[in-house]
């Protein structure tokens, strides 16, 4: 049996055990993780990069000059950040808008419009590409960057709705009332007092909107046709998936710029909230 | 409204409260245009066209051809190999793979030191946060014959073998693990940390071991969190395609094409729209009713 009169002394000695057994699982666990990330950092920096991790011989930057022209980066990437600024402009605007009546008026109709926004969250997007694909077609909106704009933006509304009623609801009704006897319109008191009091709120829908729209490949792959339009998520495909011969190095190199800004935003929102935990406390509803 | 009054008092009575309650429903109305134009319209236009024989190009009017499509869907070989290569896919990836390392993530986490949850949270939630395409290339690069994985084996005098021609649903599954942990260790941490320290302890002073600890205590305590887990990684698994696109584009033939890439390969190099929306809203219908087993299941929690 474990406990005998020296039980206290061996129940810390076990927990200390216990850490260093679960210090070790975990960097264990990463490595796996870690492997992947550390190809494509270490074969954007290397001269001769191909499939596998390795420490390249000599450093260079050749990789990231040659990916830097304005046909591989800077339009794709210019034309990510209008379809994803556009969209997420558009999402934040509407989702504060139609959660101000939800959070702060009580009404029969409530219930039921969350209950669909929040079946709508977890419909598969991707299995109505197809129809918006037809739809589009029909009424003209197919290639161009307003229409995928709109469709970014209500397939993202359902989650930024939600989220944005339940940072809402966190702000206390008396601060506004006040503002109400002083005078003040609805629109005036979410806009000065609301929305600048939940502002970490705000800022998690924003950059979650961001995020999903910056990688999403398969609308802006369904829905716009012109090479030129094309957003960096199809057009890295189109650069390097469908030559002959890769350069794994640019490609590494490629996607390392890519990525960054959504690890930024990231990583800022991230530091403001404590860890990334408040977005799955936020998606645990 | 009081019952006294008169009725032409009430209804004007009536008319400024409805009149009040659409004035204050109104800023909820750009957000539900949008979504009735570009989420439920796409949604009603799709349950139409899978009932047609729509196609990409040359036709001058589709017709209405009832169950036809669906009737077919049922005979077709590939249709049913996606079917079951989108349950093993979901099966491995987000039930099994995403769900348990998710929790044994986030319960090492407890344990561990500082510095080292720091640095693995980092690394893990890094492979979710990155866009999907350049998942999809980091582990295209992984699984290759020249990649990494097999240089690791290898280098362990094991068997190497080209995993994206033998086994691709097994590697793509893979991939999506290693893309979608993250969201399960986040939700397991926030409802580890919830569990009272003294129930574990006191259990641990009992001598119960971490496996009985696990089996009694923690997994009864979060039984909440794995059922909105399970549901919100399977809905997630289900729509994923370009993952599987830029690592196989669902080949070698079609041993890693799932539904989504089969809905996609129907509808635009095989030209039949019609076809391929009627596989899309059978996915639509299998997700929606994912989703309202977990509405059910929040609406128990809240």
């Amino acid at each position: 049996m474990p406990h005998t009169p020296g039980s206290r002394r061996t129940l810390s000695n076990r927990r200390t055990a216990h850490r260093l057994a679960a210090d070790f699982g975990l960097l264990t666990l990463a490595a796996a993780f870690a492997l992947p990330l550390a190809w494509v950092i270490l074969s954007s920096l290397d001269p001769n990069a191909d499939l596998r991790v390795k420490v390249p011989d000599s450093l260079t930057f050749s990789n990231f000059d040659a990916v830097l022209t304005p046909g591989i980066t800077f339009t794709p990437l210019l034309n990510s950040l209008i379809l994803c600024g556009g969209g997420t402009l558009l999402t934040v605007v509407c989702a504060a808008l139609a959660a101000y009546p939800l959070s702060r008026f009580r009404s029969r109709l409530n219930r039921p419009f969350l209950l669909t926004v929040l079946f709508a969250t977890s419909l598969p997007i991707t299995a109505i590409m197809v129809p918006v694909y037809a739809l589009f077609v029909q009424v003209n909106l197919i290639d161009t960057m307003q229409g995928t704009i709109f469709f970014f933006a209500a397939s993202q509304l359902p989650f930024a709705i939600w989220l944005m009623k339940n940072f809402m609801d966190g702000v206390p009704k008396e601060l506004e009332e006040a503002a109400w006897t002083d005078g003040a319109s609805s629109s005036q008191s979410l806009l000065r007092i609301v929305l600048p009091l939940m502002g970490p709120g705000v800022a998690v829908v924003t950059v979650f909107c961001f995020v999903m729209m910056w990688g999403n490949f398969f609308v802006p792959f369904m829905l716009l046709l012109t090479p030129d339009q094309m957003p960096a998520a199809v057009s890295i495909n189109e650069f390097f998936g469908n030559r002959g011969m890769v350069v794994y190095g640019q490609l590494a190199a490629f996607s390392v710029i890519y990525s960054s800004p959504v690890l930024v935003l990231y990583v800022l929102v991230a530091r403001r909230l404590g860890g990334g935990f408040a977005l799955g406390g936020a998606v645990k509803g | 409204m009081s019952h006294e009054a008169g009725t032409a008092e009430a209804s004007r009575k009536g008319r400024a409260a409805l009149g009040r309650s659409l004035t204050r429903a109104l800023p909820v109305a750009p957000a539900l245009v949008l979504l009735l134009l570009f989420l439920a319209g796409p949604i009603a236009y799709c349950a139409y066209i899978a009932f047609t024989d729509l196609q990409l190009t040359g036709q001058a009017q589709e017709s209405f051809v009832g169950f036809d499509n669906f009737r077919k869907a049922f005979e077709d070989e590939a249709f049913l190999n996606a079917v079951w290569l989108t349950l093993v896919f979901t099966v491995l990836s987000s039930l099994i793979g995403q769900n348990t390392l998710g929790l044994a993530l986030a319960s090492l986490m407890q344990r561990a030191s500082k510095p080292v949850r720091t640095l693995v949270g980092g690394i893990v939630i890094t492979a979710w946060v990155l866009p999907e395409v350049v998942a999809g290339f980091l582990l295209y690069a992984f699984f290759r014959r020249e990649g990494t994985l097999n240089a690791l084996l290898d280098w362990l005098h094991l068997p190497s073998q080209n995993w994206l021609f033998t086994l691709p649903i097994l590697a793509v599954s893979f991939a999506n693990v290693w893309r979608g942990t993250a969201f399960s260790m986040l939700v397991y941490s926030a409802a580890l940390n919830e569990i009272p320290k003294e129930i574990t302890e006191a259990a641990e002073v009992d001598g119960a071991g971490g496996w009985r600890r696990l089996w009694h205590i923690t997994l009864p305590m979060i039984r909440r969190s794995i059922g909105t887990n399970l549901m919100l990684n399977t809905l997630q698994t289900l729509s994923v395609f370009g993952l599987i696109w830029v690592m196989t584009r669902g080949g070698p033939g079609d041993k890693s094409q799932t539904l989504p890439l089969f809905m996609y390969e129907q509808a635009f190099q095989n030209s039949m729209i019609g076809y391929g929306t009627a596989v899309a809203l059978l996915l639509l219908l299998l997700g929606s009713l994912v989703s309202v087993i977990y509405l059910r299941l929040l609406r128990t929690e809240v």
